[in-house]
């Protein structure tokens, strides 16, 4: 497995995409830190960046490289090798290479301007939204042999969960506004991991308030041990749920 | 060595692999032939399990090679078309493949000095011709020493002297007693390569038999000619059954 990841490895260093998107973001927080001189306000403009660009990066880079990298995957079939360990070394890598170059890009400034509780939480939101993506990413590539559809499918996820799900979500909560909904948006929420690792961001910069009744309800939720416990398990579901279907699809299909 | 018990495969409503049943043995060499689209590459991924039967059963050594893995040790395998991850070099590439098999102990290093590819150990992957391409494929083949053989139209593309190199090591391997499989549409080749025929029409295997017996069932001398003779039978056949 280890070889396996290594080979892979190498291949998305080489494509030096990894170095620009660091320095991309990098220089953007960097940018933050220059305009601002309270870090709340940086982390909250970086929030809105991360929960943007971080999905987007993560699947068009990781489709794109799942099927560029077909030829490896057809010539280590004909191998000894398991093909759970080509898929989940294909995951693994990608998975492992945006979540650092996502962690040098905005943690080394932030480290370096002082990290706080909430520039923390950022860090963790986002290399776990990075999973989540590569994980949907991964599905979208097995669902189909065509590039531009799997990244078709890909961006419709990243669509979905940025913008229109806010927008359903919004209407429902408008059209019923008449009822006690806590509960039910609370549920809603649990279905999109992009609003999950919002909220639990915006509870952490303690601006929750500026949400009414319903910023209070959730503060006492998330706020909680529990409500992080479970935030935090469901965007883990958000990402072993995708990969293990990819990872089923995958071992049945044929190359 | 490797026994396929009515395998079936479809691809949506088309039928490319239609009830195969095929026993083959160590120590003979199978000649794959039918014509364009007729299962012949079907049936070899199925044997490698890059692509999985709707219905039937492979074994490799007796034991069946669903959700297996490890009897690939025993499978050299030449494609078609070699397709190679396009920013690495030839050197990398057959690096690459010794650290991923690990069992060096054994590798065959002849048809890389032979096709002389040391030379072009730099030379990107991408940049490669199909016949240069078609010879690197066959040098992973045989780097393993591999019992089974699988070479899916291997002289297709290559020069002449090349096509003699890999004559020669097919015939110095099937010594050995290795079971090889080469599936092609060069019959002169296989008249010197392979002991067996499997004619597959239409996802059915119609011959399966010695190239002694078809020549003498067929009046032929040459295999060229006797496989066209079993071929207008064959059509015959089909058009008095229809």
């Amino acid at each position: 497995m280890t070889r396996v990841i290594k080979y892979i490895f190498y291949d998305i260093l080489r494509t030096r995409f990894i170095l620009f998107y660091t320095f991309f973001l990098c220089l953007s927080t960097f940018a933050l830190f220059q305009l601002d001189s309270d870090s709340g306000k940086v982390v909250l403009s970086l929030l809105n960046i991360v929960l943007m660009v971080v999905p987007l990066v993560s699947v068009v880079f990781t489709t794109i490289h799942f099927f560029n990298s077909y030829e490896f995957i057809e010539l280590m079939l004909a191998q000894p090798i398991n093909r759970r360990v080509i898929f989940l070394g294909e995951y693994l890598a990608v998975a492992f290479s945006l979540c650092i170059a996502y962690l040098v890009g905005i943690g080394v400034p932030v480290l370096l301007f002082g990290a706080n509780q909430s520039a923390l939480t950022l860090l963790f939101t986002g290399v776990v939204l990075t999973l989540v993506f590569v994980s949907l990413a991964f599905l979208s590539s097995v669902l189909t042999r065509d590039k531009a559809k799997a990244i078709g499918i890909a961006l419709l996820f990243w669509f979905y969960f940025s913008l229109i799900y806010d927008g359903l979500l919004l209407w429902v909560v408008y059209s019923f506004s008449d009822y006690p909904l806590e509960k039910v948006t609370l549920t809603l929420i649990a279905f999109n991991p992009v609003d999950l690792a919002r909220i639990i961001m915006l509870l952490q910069l303690d601006i929750s308030a500026l949400m009414g009744y319903t910023g209070a309800f959730y503060q006492q939720f998330f706020g909680s041990y529990v409500g992080m416990l479970f935030s935090t398990s469901i965007l883990f579901v958000w990402i072993i749920l995708p990969l293990w279907t990819a990872l089923r699809i995958f071992s049945r299909k044929d190359l | 060595m490797i026994s396929l018990k009515d395998i079936s495969k479809n691809f949506g409503k088309l039928k490319v692999l239609d009830h195969v049943s095929l026993d083959l043995k160590s120590g003979r060499s199978y000649a794959l032939i039918g014509p364009n689209g007729s299962g012949k590459t079907t049936l070899i991924k199925s044997i490698l399990g890059m692509v999985i039967p709707t219905s039937g059963e492979i074994l490799v050594d007796s034991h069946s090679i669903f959700n297996d893995w490890k009897y690939r040790e025993k499978i050299g395998y030449m494609p078609q078309i070699g397709r190679y991850p396009d920013n690495m070099r030839i050197g990398q590439l057959i690096d690459m493949m010794k650290n991923i098999r690990q069992d060096l102990t054994k590798t065959d290093e002849e048809l890389i000095d032979s096709f002389k590819l040391f030379k072009m150990y730099d030379k990107p992957l991408h940049t490669l011709s199909g016949g240069t391409r078609q010879k690197v494929s066959a040098a992973l083949a045989f780097l393993f020493n591999a019992p089974i053989l699988i070479l899916d139209e291997p002289t297709a593309g290559l020069d002449p002297v090349s096509v003699e190199i890999l004559k020669e090591k097919i015939l110095h391997e099937k010594r050995f007693g290795k079971l090889i499989i080469i599936s092609s549409h060069i019959l002169s080749d296989l008249d010197e390569l392979t002991t067996d025929i499997v004619y597959i029409f239409e996802g059915k295997v119609q011959y399966n038999n010695t190239i002694e017996a078809l020549k003498e069932e067929t009046q032929e001398t040459r295999l060229g000619k006797a496989i066209a003779m079993l071929i207008r039978q064959k059509e015959l056949l089909f058009s008095v059954t229809e």
